[in-house]
């Protein structure tokens, strides 16, 4: 049995951290909001790109040349992941999560014996697969300074993927990141980048329009595919850091119901403690003087 | 009076400008093109340079995009452009200050590519002054 003394220090050190734990939920409470509105600016872009990529590919349906960001290598030997998790931990299973679903992706393609490369984006996932995968990692990038992901940020790692893809260190490329369903869902997703997944075709319009092209469709689709890699991993970005803050805010809430609760039962024990003890006293005392 | 129509101007960070428009001069790489309602429809690429944008209200906008692809469909113009600063407030020395950056990138880099890619931004920001001070 704790004494008295004991009990009042646990209650106050629990209460101690609670105020933490509040505190960094409204920190994330009022990150989140910044970070979704940032997502949701960014959306209009994603949708026109992918849009024109549609239309472009369309029309280049069928044709001889295609550039292999679309097409391919021609083999699947080696796979590049592209692990983006965040950069700070204390956000509940999210940074775990996205690591277990690229682990998983890793070990199905050693169980294939094909080869596979990791590109890491952010701290913690570093963190989570170096035990198994630390040979594997040939790129690791940390946003831990930026405060708020620009697309200059996501261009340099569209590039660097596509300096590595041009020289023919992978053919297959996949993103992990976690989509940002709602404040209390975030679903780890596995995305294809390269060869691009064909953009779902639209048939409310484009097809019966013809669209003339400024310089031809190859070059325009050169321009284009290089930079949609960009616009999507700068969208995987924003879609994590706002997951990140919602998974961390509906954590501390968590936590701080926790430590409530542990706050409320350690105060009734004390009190019951203090009472035995001043029974005890009151007994001494009239146990005394009946003596007398 | 003419007809106006839909325009958009969208950086990945957000939706710049959406609105109605009359005209809207675009600098694509094969020249520059003047935009109306009913143009026929083009996916172009463009170029850097001031896109000069007449809206519905009579009002006048200049633009400076670095680089983007310009989308006409029958609904309307959709401008896709990385780098967009509104020329209204648009300060000279920053551009000067950059140019002057990425010159001194130029002359510094240790590899070809470095130096390639440092060149190209050069070049892109000084189409950009010229493109300035030409509509100026």
């Amino acid at each position: 049995m704790p004494s008295l003394k004991d009990l009042k220090n646990r209650i106050s050190s629990v209460k101690a951290t609670q105020k933490i734990t509040k505190a960094m939920q409204m920190v994330a409470a009022a990150k989140l909001r910044r970070a979704q509105s940032a997502a949701e600016e960014a959306r209009p872009y994603c949708e026109r790109m992918a849009g024109v990529l549609s239309n472009i590919s369309s029309a280049m349906d069928g044709r001889e040349g295609v550039s292999p960001l679309i097409a391919g290598t021609g083999s699947d030997k080696v796979h590049l992941l592209v692990v983006a998790t965040a950069e700070r931990g204390l956000c509940g299973g999210f940074n775990s999560s996205i690591a277990k679903m690229a682990r998983e992706k890793a070990r199905e393609l050693k169980a294939e014996g094909k080869e596979y490369k990791f590109f890491m984006v952010g701290k913690k996932g570093v963190d989570a697969l170096k035990m198994e995968f630390s040979n594997q990692m040939v790129e690791k990038v940390d946003f831990r300074e930026v405060k708020n992901i620009e697309f200059a940020n996501a261009e340099s790692v569209g590039s660097r993927i596509l300096e590595m893809f041009d020289n023919g260190e992978f053919d297959v490329c996949t993103l992990f990141y976690s989509e940002f369903k709602n404040i209390m869902t975030q679903i780890p997703t596995a995305q294809q980048l390269i060869p691009a997944q064909a953009p779902e075709k639209t048939d409310d319009q484009g097809s019966d329009t013809f669209y003339e092209y400024e310089p031809d469709e190859e070059e325009i689709l050169g321009e284009l595919l290089p930079r949609n890699i960009s616009v999507q991993v700068f969208r995987a970005l924003l879609e994590n850091g706002a997951s990140e803050q919602g998974a961390r805010m509906s954590a501390m809430d968590n936590a701080t119901r926790n430590a409530g609760e542990m706050i409320d039962s350690l105060t009734l024990s004390y009190n019951r403690q203090r009472q035995a003890q001043i029974t005890k006293e009151l007994i001494e005392i009239i146990s005394g003087a009946e003596a007398l | 009076m003419a007809q106006s129509f839909a325009f958009e101007l969208v950086s990945p960070e957000k939706l710049v400008l959406s609105e109605q428009a009359m005209q809207v001069v675009v600098p694509g790489t094969e020249g520059y093109f003047t935009v109306m309602a009913n143009h026929a429809a083009v996916v172009a690429m463009i170029k850097p340079g001031v896109v000069e944008i007449t809206l519905e209200s009579g009002d006048e906008k200049r633009m400076l995009v670095r680089g983007g692809f310009a989308d006409v469909s029958p609904d309307g113009l959709t401008l896709l452009t990385e780098y967009v600063s509104d020329l209204a407030n648009f300060d000279l020395e920053e551009l000067e200050q950059q140019i002057k950056n990425a010159g001194e990138d130029v002359s510094d880099a240790q590899t070809d590519e470095k130096r390639e890619k440092a060149q190209l931004l050069l070049n892109q920001l000084e189409e950009a002054k010229a493109a300035i001070n030409r509509s100026n």
